[in-house]
Parts: structure tokens; C-alpha cells; sequence
């Protein structure tokens, strides 16, 4: 068992490094990829936190999907092709909310504070 | 940050002056991007009757294939300058034996292109509700510029453009179910070939120089090719540009319907809106294939920095856009 603080809290720390001391410190370029940094290692803590569920629950929703299984990947690929082909389609039962749940799930990791993310889980 | 460079300096005073004997000296040398195949430097031509400010635009290297060479950059910024389209007026194309790369000179205009700015800065309080119809009336000149005038262009009609984004999102390697729902959509959709004219390709935030008085100059031609006008408008609409201000379609300050009506008026055409409906689809997955690239930029070594490690995970945005407007929620 690995000893505190946890990842989460040395995320947090460095992070809070980068924002606080470091940007303030720096001027043109360099203070803006210190901020886009500091915003990639909030990505990094979310994605910990998120991940496992999310891969989880997508995981079993393409198994019932696509009625097969393997990777993750596999099935999304495979879920591609059949896309492609015209063999599912929005109005294949549970697709369309498959992709919401799945898009929803990514965007809360990658960017919780996009306009259009906001807007659709105030719905 | 700046980076002066004396050996540049040297070779633009030598440029500048066989254009010009009275130059006296080029200063505050600045450059201003960071990026290897796109350089743009400020700079400043000294006279005794005053002090003009320029602009560089100059790569190293070349740039690479699907883009124009800043050569016919420079023919293209120049054709369409007297043409009711607000651009910087080209100086001077650089010769090889000018041992500055590829590029070129420009005049350099003053004003806002961040989007936090021009969204946000009181100065520009008045005229950002004028903005929409400006872009509409620039558009339509755009669009009006006699295709004799202009340098060889690619050909990019609806058809092509679903082609070219399929094959770059296919060398990506990565499965994304919504883009390839997106694909069969714009397949299935296809929009009837319309006579091709004048398309900036890169219409929105960032190449847009915007001041007190309005838009001063549309900038970064690179993509310019011929195809269906409604692609510029679509593109300025799509939400990535938005900053936030999620109901003001164009770019976060305007109506969509503004737009519209100022570039109906200014052109004689009307819009057809489902035509518009496609090309915005096209540019929300246009966006998104163009952020999953990045991960073959880190992956290549050209461009390791955070920055564009995180563009790459931009591309679940527009996944949800592709969302809202395909298979829409209650």
C-alpha cells in the first residue's frame, strides 16, 4: 500500500504550484503553458477519479449494444464499422443514448467547463 | 516574449531598402508566434518621414502540403485587397536570395484578435453588436472576388472536404462512433453542388483584427481555396468560437440571423438555411478531426508542448456538438 498523500493530493499540490507561484513569475509564453498545465493536470486528477466507472458502464452498455465482446477498443471499433455500414443507425434502440451517455462521460473528464456541457446536464 | 535576432534584421533592412532607398533602419525586431512552420515577427521600417509598422510572415522550413505556400498567400491577400475586404496590404514577397526563408511582408494593423478581448474589453462595447452584420457584409465581398484575379486554388466542394476529413480521420487510428455517425449523416446529406467562389476556409476568432471602429482586417489566408461560400459562415457559427456565450452563435457576440440577413443583402443571395445546417455539421467535425490530430504531433516529435497535448482532448467537445445537433436531447 502506498503511503498519503494520495495522487489526487499531489496533483492538487502541483497544480496549485503552477497557478499560484509559477505563472505570476513567468510572462508571455511561458505563463500561458504553465496555466494550460496546471489545467492538464486537473484533466490527469478527474480522469482518475471518473475513468473506471465511465470505461465500466460503456462497457457493458456496447455489450448489450453489439450483442459481442472484447476490448474496449475492439468494440468501438466494431461499433464503428456497423455505424459506417449503416447497420445501426438513431433509431437502433439504445444508441443514441450509448453515445450521449458515453460523450457526456468524456467531456466531464476532458473539459466539465465547456458551454455546451453545461447547458445539457442543466437538462 | 520576445527574440531578436541582429542577422534578421540585417537581411530585412536589405530587403526593405532595394524597395525603398530612403529606409533608414528597421527596428524592435519582435517575433510573435512560436510556431516551427509559421513564424509571424513585428517589426518597425524607420524613415525620416516616420515610422511604419509591418508585419512578417515567413517559415523556415516551408510549410506543409494542404495549406498554400506563402507565396500564394501573398498573391491571394493582394487580389483581394481592393476588393471591399478589409486585409493588411501586402509590402513585399521575399526572394530566395533575400536568405530569410519563405514569406512575406505586410502592413500591420492595430486592434484585438484574442477573443477573451473582444469579447470582453468595454472599449469594444458598441461595436460588437455590430460585428455579425460586418462579417456578414466581409463575407459576401469575399465570396464576390472574381476567381481570375486569384492564384490557382484547390477545388474543396462538400463532397471533397467529407473525402479529405474521412481520410485524415481514418490515418488517426483512433474509433469514434459519433464522427462516423457524423460521417454517414454528411453522406446522406449531401448538399447539390453550387458554383464555386472564394472561401477563406479559417473564418473566426483569431483571424479576425477587431478595433473600436469595427472589423479592420480578416488575416491567415493559408486555407484559402474555391467551394461553397456557406462553409465561411457555418464555420464562424460552430461553438468551439463561442468562448462561453453558448446562445450567440457567431463567434459569442452575435445573432446568427444578423449575419444572415447582412449577407443576403450584401450578396443578392438567399441562404439556404438546411445547406447552412450541413456545412455547420462538416465544420464541428472539421474541428474535431483537426484535435484529434494532435496526438500524431506529439507522438512525431514536431510539437511536444502542453498546449497541443491539450487540443487532443478538445475533440470529445465536439463529439457533444455533433450530439446537439444530430440526435438532439428533449
Amino acid at each position: 500500500m502506498q503511503d498519503p498523500p494520495t495522487v489526487a493530493e499531489l496533483l492538487e499540490a502541483t497544480a496549485s504550484f503552477l497557478r499560484e507561484v509559477a505563472v505570476p513569475q513567468l510572462a508571455g509564453h511561458a505563463a500561458f503553458h504553465a496555466r494550460v498545465a496546471a489545467n492538464a493536470l486537473d484533466v490527469v486528477k478527474r480522469e482518475l477519479e471518473l475513468r473506471p466507472a465511465a470505461e465500466r458502464d460503456e462497457h457493458a452498455r456496447l455489450n448489450s449494444l453489439l450483442h459481442a465482446d472484447g476490448s474496449l477498443e475492439e468494440l468501438n471499433a466494431l461499433l464503428s464499422r456497423r455505424i459506417a455500414a449503416g447497420e445501426l443507425s438513431l433509431q437502433t434502440p439504445g444508441l443514441a443514448t450509448h453515445l450521449w451517455a458515453t460523450t457526456l462521460a468524456k467531456v466531464a473528464v476532458d473539459q466539465p467547463t465547456y458551454a455546451s456541457y453545461r447547458r445539457e446536464i442543466g437538462k | 516574449m520576445s527574440s531578436r535576432d541582429p542577422a534578421m534584421s540585417e537581411a530585412l533592412r536589405r530587403v526593405l531598402a532595394r524597395l525603398d532607398p530612403l529606409l533608414r533602419d528597421v527596428a524592435n525586431l519582435t517575433r510573435l508566434s512560436a510556431g516551427a512552420t509559421n513564424e509571424t515577427w513585428s517589426l518597425d521600417a524607420v524613415r525620416d518621414a516616420g515610422v511604419e509598422p509591418l508585419i512578417l510572415r515567413r517559415s523556415a522550413v516551408g510549410r506543409g502540403p494542404g495549406v498554400l505556400t506563402l507565396q500564394a498567400e501573398a498573391r491571394v491577400l493582394s487580389a483581394v485587397h481592393g476588393c471591399n475586404v478589409p486585409v493588411p496590404e501586402v509590402r513585399c514577397v521575399l526572394a530566395a536570395d533575400d536568405e530569410l526563408g519563405e514569406g512575406f511582408l505586410m502592413q500591420r494593423i492595430a486592434g484585438a484578435t484574442l477573443p477573451g478581448k473582444i469579447l470582453r474589453d468595454p472599449a469594444l462595447a458598441a461595436v460588437r453588436s455590430q460585428l455579425a452584420r460586418q462579417l456578414g457584409s466581409i463575407a459576401a465581398a469575399i465570396h464576390a472576388v472574381d476567381l481570375e484575379r486569384l492564384p490557382q486554388l484547390p477545388l474543396l466542394d462538400a463532397q471533397r472536404q467529407v473525402q479529405h476529413l474521412h481520410l485524415q480521420y481514418e490515418a488517426q487510428g483512433t474509433p469514434r462512433p459519433v464522427f462516423e455517425l457524423a460521417f454517414r449523416w454528411l453522406r446522406e446529406h449531401l448538399p447539390p453542388a453550387v458554383t464555386p467562389v472564394l472561401v477563406h476556409g479559417d473564418y473566426r476568432h483569431g483571424n479576425l483584427i477587431i478595433g473600436e471602429d469595427g472589423v479592420r482586417a480578416v488575416l491567415d489566408w493559408e486555407l484559402a481555396h474555391v467551394g461553397d461560400p456557406l462553409e465561411d459562415l457555418a464555420w464562424l457559427c460552430i461553438p468551439p468560437w463561442r468562448f462561453g456565450e453558448l446562445d450567440q452563435p457567431v463567434g459569442g457576440f452575435g445573432e446568427r440571423e444578423d449575419l444572415l440577413a447582412a449577407y443576403e443583402r450584401a450578396s443578392g443571395v438567399s441562404i439556404d438555411r438546411a445547406r447552412l445546417e450541413w456545412w455547420e455539421v462538416l465544420g464541428s467535425l472539421r474541428w474535431g478531426v483537426m484535435c484529434a490530430d494532435m496526438p500524431r504531433w506529439l507522438r512525431s516529435g514536431r510539437d511536444k508542448s502542453v498546449e497541443r497535448a491539450m487540443i487532443c482532448r478538445r475533440a470529445s467537445e465536439s463529439e457533444l456538438d455533433l450530439l446537439r445537433l444530430l440526435a438532439p436531447r428533449g
